[in-house]
């Protein structure tokens, strides 16, 4: 599904990511884990094409075709998912009209017609039921004023609502106590297909006991400097990133 | 001839269309005076260094058109926001059309200048009233004044809601090659009374028009005014409203204006607070490209303690457009415990767009609380890259983020009708179906 080749990307001219290799297929979990600072975030924002992130070198091959070149709207056309950090606060825009546009923008450039009206309703009532939303969350403003866990908590919602491919998330754990982790994650576990492939980035094993990744890779300085099975991630939690440190330094 | 003395020389013609045996007179003959000593504003004057009248200046503009009857009611009724049910006060070329009008003199007036200067029973009100807060210093001011004939004249009596908005509505058909109309309002709500008012120019086609209006509003004690400004003008037409606003005790009164067209609109606001906790609001949304330009002047005198104002404005410019924010709070030495708040945001789509925020506030009284803050910025990044990231394009995301940025702005519109309205305009001005409910 994603292929990874290569992949350079500075900021302001700075290298952050120094030569990903990656390959992620249907039905998989990938996570990748690393220090702060290692470069982590900026691969997912890369990947789903935030412009500010000048990709120099490599490739990024998604589902047979090279989506470097691609608008960031039109990668989530073609099933790219950012579950973002930081979600940005939109102050006068509804997170249930924010889903009407964004659902009939992509069903648009797909060539379909617009959802109507009762279906979107019913959709949105089935995937807020799944995150354990309020109603009168959906009418307030996208993220104005929203906890730490109710925003991760709606970025979980769109990704239930937009049925992505890929789906990348990035530092889904941060600022969510346990309730909402299990909520988020359980969301998660359940939209999880044979078709579908998510992303997990984070610093800490914590997330990884929920949503459990089939493979686990360590992002040091711009570059993957480990791969390996689940247990990767509790060797991490344990002994920190030293230790792989040392390893990259010896090579 | 230069237009300042067109104007003093065709002011004996106009001498001979009114009353010059009337009190009111000797105000327009006072008022001729100091515009000659006076004349335009131009960008020497502090007030006026980023907005130049010198190109309106040059037309050779009709002072005195023809009445015009022969408009139908289909070509002018979109302007009229007839979803709306409201009384409507319309001028066409500055006359009054009284067949396009619905007036009122059942529980209040709502009707027009011409009769309230002219007939007895108004003149105690005239008297009390009439120019008694437009600033004398003003050349534009005093030029109204000298002109002054025609307008809406709004009486409310104590005790009284008015039950339905008042629209005035100015249309002019560009008949004449250039017209200049000087409309003259007069708003009196008395005490315990309520009105809402929603105020429009519009011309019909490109003939350059260069309005110059006052309006007089008069707050009495615990009265609530709601008054809305509808610039949505052609190109081609300029306009300066001054618009003077005197509040009583316990008094709300609030301003917004949607300056969404024009060649050039000035607007010139001022609330004088003559009486404790009064609230005053001044809101504003300016959407312009092209090089059209719109300059909001403000002023809020607060005199006596314990009370607030709010002012927020709003302003995205787009290609070469222009914009310009001056807010001024004084706030007097017996003025305790006023709460004054200032904020004017803008966005500039283009590097050629140009903005100029100067908020100036001067604090005479030591327990106050007064905040301002002004931006001039881009669109934000992040939140666009966020929206892109669910699937929105670009186009479409800047849309969503300026209506959330001029939303905030329409929240206190209390004409559901209205609200929709400008919202329309707001989508329309944005050239995108933004894809839900507005």
């Amino acid at each position: 599904m994603l292929k990874i080749k290569n992949l350079h990307a500075s900021v302001e001219g700075k290298e952050i990511l120094k030569g990903i290799n990656l390959e992620i297929n249907p039905g998989e979990v990938h996570a990748i884990m690393g220090p702060n600072g290692s470069g982590k975030s900026t691969l997912a924002s890369v990947v789903a094409g935030k412009e500010e992130y000048e990709q120099t070198e490599g490739e990024i091959i998604f589902e047979n075709e090279d989506i470097s070149e691609l608008e960031a709207d039109e990668r989530a056309h073609k099933g790219v998912f950012l579950s973002f950090q930081y979600p940005v606060e939109i102050p006068g825009v509804s997170v249930t009209n924010f889903m009407k546009t964004a659902i009939n923008e992509t069903r648009k450039a797909q060539g379909l017609e617009e959802m109507p009206a009762k279906d979107m309703l019913q959709k949105i009532r089935e995937k807020s039921a799944l995150l354990d939303m309020d109603r009168k969350f959906l009418s307030r403003s996208l993220n104005e004023g929203f906890s730490g866990g109710e925003k991760k908590r709606n970025e979980i919602f769109q990704m239930a609502m937009l049925e992505p491919k890929l789906s990348i998330l990035d530092e889904t754990d941060s600022g969510l106590d346990i309730d909402a982790l299990r909520i988020v994650s359980n969301g998660v576990n359940k939209l999880r297909t044979k078709d579908n492939a998510v992303l997990v980035i984070t610093h800490y094993q914590r997330l990884l006991n929920y949503i459990v990744p089939d493979y686990v890779h360590v992002l040091l300085n711009g570059k993957i400097v480990k791969s390996g099975g689940k247990e990767l991630a509790h060797k991490l939690e344990e002994q920190g990133y030293d230790w792989l440190k040392e390893e990259a330094k010896a090579l | 001839m230069d237009l300042k003395e067109k104007l003093i020389s065709s002011y004996f013609a106009f001498e001979e269309q009114v009353d010059t045996d009337s009190e009111i007179h000797d105000i327009r003959s006072e008022a001729i005076k100091n515009f000659e000593t006076v004349g335009f504003p131009s960008r020497k004057d502090e007030e006026w260094k980023y907005t130049s009248l010198k190109s309106l200046l040059k037309e050779d503009y009709s002072l005195f058109p023809k009445k015009e009857d022969t408009l139908d009611y289909k070509d002018v009724k979109q302007y009229l926001a007839n979803d709306i049910d409201s009384y409507n006060i319309v001028f066409i070329d500055g006359i009054y059309s009284s067949y396009l009008s619905q007036t009122t003199h059942d529980k209040f007036d709502a009707c027009l200048m011409s009769s309230a200067l002219s007939k007895p029973k108004y003149k105690a009100i005239i008297d009390n009233y009439f120019n008694k807060i437009a600033p004398k210093g003003s050349g534009l001011n005093n030029l109204n004044t000298a002109f002054s004939k025609e307008g809406a004249f709004i009486n409310i009596p104590k005790n009284i809601a008015a039950d339905k908005p008042i629209q005035i509505i100015n249309l002019s058909t560009g008949n004449e090659s250039a017209l200049m109309l000087q409309p003259r309002n007069l708003v009196i709500v008395g005490e315990n009374s309520q009105v809402q008012i929603i105020e429009r120019h519009q011309s019909l086609n490109d003939n350059p028009v260069f309005t110059n209006s006052v309006t007089e509003i008069f707050a009495e004690k615990r009265a609530i005014v709601d008054y809305y400004k509808i610039q949505n003008d052609r190109k081609t037409a300029s306009l300066i409203d001054n618009t003077f606003v005197e509040q009583h005790q316990e008094s709300l009164c609030s301003v917004h204006t949607f300056s969404f067209g024009g060649k050039l609109v000035r607007n010139n606001l001022e609330f004088y607070q003559k009486g404790e906790r009064i609230d005053s609001t001044m809101k504003g949304v300016t959407i312009i490209e092209g090089k059209q330009h719109v300059d909001h002047n403000t002023l809020v005198h607060h005199i006596e303690p314990n009370c607030e104002s709010h002012q927020d404005y709003k302003g995205i410019f787009d290609e070469k457009s222009t914009g310009v924010f001056n807010g001024k709070v004084y706030v007097e030495k017996e003025a305790q415990k006023t709460n004054a708040f200032q904020s004017n945001n803008n966005i500039l789509l283009t590097d050629q767009a140009t903005c100029n925020s100067k908020p100036q506030l001067e604090i005479f009284a030591d327990d106050v609380a007064c905040s301002h803050g002004c931006t001039i910025g881009q669109l934000d990044k992040d939140a666009l890259f966020y929206l892109k990231s669910r699937g929105i394009p670009a186009k479409e995301a800047k849309a969503l983020l300026m209506y959330a940025f001029a939303n905030d702005v329409l929240e206190s519109v209390k004409i559901p009708e209205l609200k929709k309205r400008v919202n329309k305009m707001i989508a329309e001005k944005l050239s995108v179906n933004l894809g839900f409910d507005l």
